[in-house]
């Protein structure tokens, strides 16, 4: 299987083959390989503020031994000039090998997907898709379970707005789970994803109630409420501080069981969790870089 | 109730077999406003297949292949003959297509296409109830929630 030249832009355009082939070649960029990428160039063009995907990136390339040139804020770009996405990917295209782009514009990925002739990789295009994030995701599970087949996973959080919890979801249902969607009722999972993975043959359990559907989990996936998705500020008001979890949950599950959250947090998850073995939030940020790692190296052909 | 014959055009356009209540979104797409030939819409008729049915007939004047796409989104059932001299010439089945580009606009503001100069394209991910996604944001939307682009 070759990922010689692919984008990356959504988790819809990979197949379970696929899936596997990342996470395979994922597992073997744990080891350090200074040289592997030695004399390609990144471009990591951000057109909104971002910290952990970008400081991966450019960890993940520099680890390889590679360069890394672009912009973390569209205001030091030609971008604040009028310049379109188009435009920025197709100069960004003769000078780098590999392009990364993340933009609050839904789509914008794709876009420069079309107007690139070197891989893009999607940073993060808006509510729509992060697929580097489900990817990390999957590979953080994996790592901990040892396994994707047989597990109960629960969503906590925002699961209406949340792209995570929408494009995790699509990527477990390759495999045998059950999945649980905990969340008040306005901000439950969208009918169209049920639907998808209803008709895939997932069992999917709709909850507000953390700590009965806590008992079954392997992982519990926690998300942010997201201030700057919700429409309306009172709705994010009435919802803000929905859940947090502390060391009373702990009572309620499995000796195994992982938090997962793909970070930053703001209140959900007490830092007296850190500590416990529960806690899989930090060594997830850190399989980014290792994720990338792989990312970049496949698409790049090596 | 017997079928009732809607007059007949020399030369134009039929578009029949429309689910009566898809007829007036048809003739919204087709712009009558901008042509001066005369249309003529007939509502409720009695289909064996479908109960009731619409008819449109436009004298004068020929589809595009964009307005047939458009009609098989709406009214996949449809047929569209050409009259030439009070015959029917040709009759097609519309086909809805798998890709539809130019035709629909993204109902999300924060989508792409709406930012910058890009020809829209959707996917049909389901034919009935039709469901189309959008190649850029991904958004998925049905039948109902549809907006034709302007030609």
């Amino acid at each position: 299987m070759t990922f010689k030249g692919r984008d990356i832009v959504s988790i819809h355009d990979f197949t379970k083959k696929d899936l596997l082939h990342i996470l395979k070649r994922s597992k073997e960029m744990e080891e350090d390989k200074p040289e592997l990428l030695a004399g390609k160039i990144l471009s990591v063009l951000f057109f909104e503020p971002s910290t952990r995907t970008r400081l991966s990136f450019e960890s993940a390339m520099c680890r390889l031994g590679g360069k890394v040139i672009g912009f973390s804020d569209e205001k030091v770009s030609s971008v604040k000039k009028g310049e379109t996405i188009w435009d920025t990917v197709k100069m960004a295209d003769r000078y780098s090998d590999v392009i990364v782009i993340r933009s609050p514009i839904e789509g914008s990925a794709r876009l420069a997907a079309e107007a690139a002739s070197v891989p893009v990789i999607n940073g993060g295009d808006g509510a729509n898709q992060h697929p580097t994030q489900t990817l990390l995701d999957l590979y953080t599970i994996q790592k901990a379970k040892r396994k994707l087949n047989g597990l109960k996973v629960g969503f906590l959080g925002d699961l209406k707005y949340g792209r995570t919890v929408h494009s995790l979801a699509i990527a477990l249902s390759h495999w045998e789970v059950g999945l649980y969607f905990i969340a008040p009722d306005a901000l439950q999972m969208p009918d169209q994803y049920l639907k998808d993975l209803q008709e895939k043959g997932i069992p999917c359990i709709q909850t507000s109630d953390v700590f009965s559907a806590s008992k079954e989990l392997d992982v519990l996936y926690v998300t942010r409420i997201q201030q700057e998705r919700f429409p309306d500020p009172m709705e994010y008001e009435r919802y803000k501080h929905a859940y947090r979890l502390d060391r009373s949950l702990l009572e309620h599950v499995k000796k195994d069981m992982k938090i997962m959250h793909p970070l930053p947090r703001v209140g959900e998850i007490s830092p007296e969790l850190d500590e416990t073995t529960h806690a899989a939030y930090f060594d997830q940020a850190g399989n980014g870089v290792t994720v990338r790692k792989a990312l970049l190296a496949l698409v790049l052909g090596r | 109730m017997r079928e009732r014959k809607v007059p007949a055009i020399k030369d134009g356009t039929v578009i029949d077999h429309i689910p009566s209540r898809e007829t007036f979104r048809i003739i919204r797409i087709l712009n009558p406003q901008e042509f001066e030939h005369p249309i003529s819409v007939t509502l409720n008729l009695y289909s064996k297949k479908m109960g009731k049915k619409g008819v449109i007939k436009i004298d004068d004047r020929f589809l595009t292949k964009s307005e047939v796409d458009r009609i098989a989104i709406l009214a996949p059932s449809a047929t569209v003959s050409i009259i030439k001299d009070y015959k029917i010439q040709n009759k097609i089945q519309v086909k809805l297509p798998k890709e539809l580009n130019g035709i629909i606009k993204c109902s999300n503001p924060l989508c792409v296409t709406n930012k910058e100069e890009v020809r829209t394209t959707f996917k049909v991910v389901r034919e009935d109830p039709l469901e189309v996604k959008c190649h850029y944001c991904e958004k998925v939307y049905t039948k109902d929630e549809l907006e034709f682009m302007r030609k």
